[in-house]
Parts: structure tokens; C-alpha cells; sequence
């Protein structure tokens, strides 16, 4: 009997556009794109092709001008701005590019910031974050300052940071694009090997061409819009 | 979340000093410059405070404030001791006569004539002599401020210390010898004048010979007395001026407050610190939230809302505040506590604390509404730039 796949992700027709008049840009232009829980999706292509603006209206955190992009058949244009922010909190990961950690808190606490934020008690958030930095061979730096660790070391940490509520979907920006080849390997091995599951899917956006390996399928932009998906990169 | 705004405000050492310091400074200026305002203003009736037994003061109508001397007629003494509900009425003069010191230099000095019977008005707090010595012959007593300085004896050897004016030392007032019999601690007066009492008769004998030499009579209500009616009924049958001692010290304060330039000195003073308080902390409050505005952006992100984000920049606006003004008003009473014995006039009052509160919370609001702005109008996608 073959697994019925859940849907993650499904956007159609989805078009964005920046300024007015001369200035007018279109970042997106029918884009049409389905991502599955359990599956790695990576979103390549030049720049400017409109990879983060598409993660940004996937992820919530940008409103479409046009079509609909359903998270697992939610869709945020929706929603009201109360639960639009709730449901990102409890089911969005982020991972960045610079990492955004809070520069002035511990790493547990950095952590532990997504439980917070969803109304966990500090304490048994940043405990919880403590058990999870251990996985990541963080165990003993808990306390330490994002500033006293290392890019792949606070690339972990933000890794830890995506999942500790429990996503049910993972949005990353260039996450290897500031590390050396073999620390960004390690990372996108522990991504795969905690962040992803049958019940969450991953989406990365990356130029970086040494990961993606990586990915279950890989869908390559072009000005503005979704040119091909393929599930292997020599295909590309 | 507000443990992580505290993190967030303390965590940038330089940046938190900053805004603390600038809070501190306008604090310090806010509650310093009213607060020596206030001093300065109680000394233009601490004399009146001083004078503490009578309970109303009765004097000519033209009177605008305890220095404004416009003499009556003794007679009028004894029209208010005639009013119903008055216990008991005493004549005092005050006027500023010139005193011929030991080394024929002349000094004007404020002489106070206490009732000759029961010495009322006089100083509470004798330091040398008793205030019954009035009674001896030629007998004064002279403030501490004034023996120790204005009337002090010129040093004996030059480059020397002068030498205070000590019981038994000799003045002339107005050509009539006055023997020191006190030194009193009395409350400095706004003209910084020296004070000399002695008793009504041998004032009005000091005094230059004129038809009216009565300048206050100083009136005890009978018990259970209501004083606002007895002024009233004072001012009824006698045509003259009463008024309760707090009523006077009004009087006398309204009088430098509309017709001195000292309020709007200060109050310039006032307003520059919480304008210069205020830009100092607005701004360095404002670089602060922009150097953290991408860690606001990925909180918005991560799903923190706008109400949430106010609270924390509000708390942290509060903590700022509270620590800074706590460190203004510390700063501005150790300056209190410096200076006191000094010639410069201190009085901090709670009523100023709670002005430079107030100010140091709309300063705190200004820096923390600009600031908010800024994080509403940020878009969460600034995340991924």
C-alpha cells in the first residue's frame, strides 16, 4: 500500500511585486510550487530571482499580491494578524544566512527563544534547549556568548533554535553560505539528520552548489518564477 | 520575553551607560535647579517661619511681602488687642538700620524688636546666651551667619582668619551702643543680611525718630479659634492687613514669584535639562533600538507580536528611566547634603521628586514612542536581508 504524502507547502499563482509606478518590481510571477512533509526542498537560481521573497511569503512573514500558498492548508492571507503570528510561532523554523542570534544572550537561551515566545516557562525552555544543544555536541557551552563561538558552532545553535518547538515546517536562508565546505557539510548532515521527519518539511534556499546533495527535489528559479524542479542536481 | 529585553538593554554596556548617564544628567538638572529655586524662594519667609508663636500676622494693607515695611501707628496695637477671639497681640518692628562696626566700617543689618514683655518672634535656637539676656542693658542678639561673617572683626594679623562676633563685643546702631548679649542660629533670609533682636522699645530707639516705627503685630488666637475668621475679623474693625502665617509666606513667595525674573531664570534652567535630558536619552535610546532592530526583526519573525515588542521596549524605557533617575535625584541630594552650611539655599522637597519624575517619564515615553515606530513599521521579512 503506497503512503499517502502530506502537503506542506502549495502555492499557486503566487505573484509579488515591490514599489509603484517606474519603480515598480516584479520579484515573483506565477509561481507554482508543492513541498511535502518528510521532504527537503532547496530553491536555487541567480540572484534577484525572487528565492527569499518566495520564502518570505511561504515562511508568513510577506504578503502575496496574488494566488495562494497554503501551509498545511492554512493560508496566512487568511488569517487574522493575531493568528497569523501564532501559527508561524508554533509552526515555522527559521535558519539564517548571519544566524540572527541574540548577541546578548546565552546560546541555551538563544535557543530557547521560539518556546518562549509560544509560553513555555523560561526555565524549562532554556533546560529544554540545554538537552538539545547537547545533541549537537553543544553540551558544554551552553553559557557561552553566540560571539565566543564559532560560524558552524552558532550555525548549529540556530539549527537547535528551528526545531526546538517542534515546526512542522523549516525555512532556511543560505545556511552554509558563510561556512567552509566541510563545516557547511556537517551542518546540512545534522539538519538532515534532526530537522527532517515525516512530519516536516524543509525548505533552503541556497546558491551553495556543494549541498545539494542534499535535497530530495530541487526547484531552480529564474526571474521570478519556478523554471524547473528536478530531484537530482545533475539535472539541473 | 521581558528577561530577554532586559538581556537585550544591559548587554550593550556602552550603549545602556549612555542612555542611563543622559537620564541621570536630566534628572540631576531637573531636581537640582528647582530644588536650589525652592531653598531660594523659603528663604523670602523664613523669617515669618521662623517667628513662630503668633498665629496671624496684622500689618498695613499696602504690605506685598515681609521685607515691604510700611509702619503703623502703635495705636493699632491696641485696636487689634480689642478684636473678640484675639488671646494676645504684640508689636514688633523690623527694619534695616546700619551698624557701625569695631573697625568704623558700616554694615546695614536687618533689626528685629521683639515685644519687650514676652520677647515673642525670638530666635528658637540660641547657640551662646539666652534669649532673656535681651533684657540687660543695650542688649542684642545676632544670627550666627551674620557673627561670622558680615560683622566679623578683620583678622588681627594679615592673610589672617576674621574673628566672629562674640557675647560682650559693642556695636553702634545708629549711634546708640548695642551690647552682643546672643549668638542664634536663625534661618538664612533671602537678602543675606545680618539679623540682630532685641527688644521693641530699644529697637524703636535704634530706629531713625519717625511718627510710625510699628511694622507686624503678631496676634495669638483664644483656643478653639478659627483663624480665617478671626483675619477676617480683623481686617473688619481695623482696616488692616491679616493673615495667617501660612497665608503670609504665600503672600511674601507670590510676590518674588510675579515680580523677580528668579522663576523664569530657573525655569529656563529646568527646561534646558529636560531638553538636552531628553535628546541625550531619545537619541542614544533610538541608535539603540536601530543597532538591535534586526534581532526585533527576527523576534517579529519568530512570531513575537507588535503588543509584546511595545512591552519590552517600554520595560526596558522603565528600567533606564528608574535606574537614571534614581542616580539623578542620589547625585542632586549628596550636592544637597555638600553644600549644606554653605551660603547657597537647597530645600528638596517630595513635590520636586515627583516633578523630576514625571519629567524623566515623559522623557523615558519620548525616547520609547520614536523608538516603537520604528519596530511597528518593521516588516519581518528584513530577516532574510
Amino acid at each position: 500500500m503506497v503512503e499517502q504524502r502530506q502537503l506542506a507547502v502549495r502555492c499557486r499563482n503566487i505573484a509579488k511585486h515591490y514599489g509603484t509606478g517606474d519603480a515598480r518590481v516584479q520579484a515573483l510571477n506565477d509561481v507554482e510550487l508543492d513541498v511535502y512533509a518528510g521532504e527537503l526542498m532547496m530553491l536555487v537560481g541567480p540572484s534577484g530571482c525572487g528565492k527569499t521573497t518566495l520564502i518570505s511569503i511561504i515562511a508568513g512573514i510577506l504578503d502575496q499580491n496574488q494566488g495562494n500558498c497554503l501551509i498545511y492548508g492554512k493560508d496566512f492571507l487568511s488569517m487574522k494578524s493575531a493568528e497569523k503570528l501564532a501559527y508561524r510561532a508554533k509552526n515555522i523554523g527559521f535558519v539564517f544566512q548571519a544566524y540572527n542570534l541574540l548577541p546578548t544572550l546565552t546560546i541555551a537561551e538563544n535557543a530557547a527563544v521560539p518556546l518562549i515566545i509560544n509560553g513555555t516557562p523560561r526555565k524549562q525552555a532554556v533546560e529544554q534547549a540545554g538537552e538539545m544543544l547537547e545533541k549537537v555536541g553543544l553540551g558544554g557551552r551552553q553559557k557561552s556568548l553566540p560571539a565566543q563561538l564559532s560560524g558552524g558552532q552558532q550555525q548549529r545553535v540556530a539549527i537547535v533554535r528551528s526545531l526546538i518547538h517542534g515546526p512542522r515546517l523549516i525555512v532556511c536562508d543560505e545556511p552554509t553560505s558563510a561556512l567552509d565546505h566541510e563545516t557547511g557539510h556537517k551542518v546540512m548532515e545534522l539538519m538532515k539528520a534532526i530537522a527532517l521527519d515525516r512530519n516536516r518539511a524543509l525548505i533552503i534556499v541556497t546558491h551553495d552548489a556543494r549541498i545539494f546533495e542534499f535535497a530530495d527535489r530541487i526547484a531552480r528559479m529564474d526571474d521570478g518564477h519556478i523554471a524547473r524542479v528536478v530531484t537530482s542536481h545533475a539535472d539541473l | 520575553m521581558y528577561l530577554i529585553a532586559l538581556k537585550m538593554l544591559m548587554g550593550d554596556r556602552s550603549k545602556y551607560f549612555g542612555i542611563v548617564m543622559g537620564i541621570t544628567f536630566a534628572t540631576l538638572i531637573m531636581t537640582q535647579q528647582p530644588s536650589i529655586f525652592v531653598g531660594l524662594m523659603s528663604r523670602t519667609y523664613s523669617f515669618i517661619t521662623d517667628s513662630g508663636l503668633a498665629d496671624i500676622w496684622v500689618m498695613d494693607p499696602r504690605v506685598q511681602f515681609v521685607d515691604d515695611i510700611k509702619p503703623m501707628q502703635d495705636t493699632e496695637l491696641y485696636r487689634v488687642r480689642s478684636v473678640s477671639g484675639v488671646e494676645w497681640a504684640v508689636p514688633m518692628y523690623k527694619g534695616l538700620l546700619k551698624a557701625r562696626l569695631a573697625n568704623g566700617n558700616f554694615q546695614t543689618c536687618n533689626v528685629i524688636g521683639l515685644d519687650d514683655a514676652s520677647l515673642v518672634g525670638g530666635p528658637a535656637n540660641m547657640l551662646q546666651g539666652k534669649l532673656d539676656d535681651l533684657r540687660r542693658a543695650d542688649g542684642i542678639i545676632v544670627d550666627q551667619d551674620g557673627a561670622n561673617g558680615k560683622l566679623a572683626k578683620k583678622p588681627t594679623a594679615p592673610g589672617g582668619k576674621a574673628i566672629p562676633l562674640k557675647v560682650g563685643d559693642i556695636l553702634e546702631l545708629n549711634d546708640k551702643r548695642a551690647v552682643v548679649v546672643g549668638i542664634a542660629k536663625t534661618s538664612p533670609t533671602f537678602q543675606s543680611q545680618p539679623v540682630l533682636y532685641t527688644t521693641y522699645s530699644r529697637a524703636v530707639n535704634f530706629a531713625p525718630s519717625e511718627r510710625k516705627l510699628l511694622s507686624f503685630i503678631l496676634v495669638k488666637a483664644g483656643a478653639g479659634e478659627n483663624i480665617s475668621r478671626l483675619t477676617q475679623r480683623i481686617t473688619e474693625r481695623t482696616g488692616l492687613a491679616a493673615y495667617s502665617r501660612d497665608e503670609f509666606e504665600d503672600v511674601t513667595m507670590n510676590y518674588f514669584m510675579k515680580n523677580t525674573g528668579i522663576p523664569i531664570n530657573f525655569g529656563v534652567a529646568v527646561l534646558l535639562g529636560f531638553i538636552v535630558g531628553a535628546a541625550i536619552a531619545g537619541q542614544t535610546f533610538f541608535n539603540f533600538t536601530l543597532e538591535n532592530i534586526k534581532q526585533f526583526g527576527v523576534l517579529k519573525a519568530m512570531g513575537v507580536s507588535n503588543g509584546m515588542l511595545l512591552r519590552m521596549i517600554l520595560l526596558q524605557a522603565a528600567v533606564v528611566g528608574g535606574i537614571g533617575y534614581g542616580l539623578g535625584v542620589g547625585a542632586t541630594a549628596w550636592f544637597g547634603a555638600a553644600m549644606s552650611g554653605s551660603v547657597l539655599a537647597f530645600r528638596m522637597t517630595w513635590q520636586l521628586l515627583i516633578f523630576s519624575g514625571v519629567g524623566v517619564m515623559l522623557i523615558c515615553c519620548i525616547a520609547a514612542l520614536i523608538s516603537i515606530r520604528t519596530v511597528f513599521k518593521l516588516e519581518p521579512a528584513v530577516v532574510f536581508k
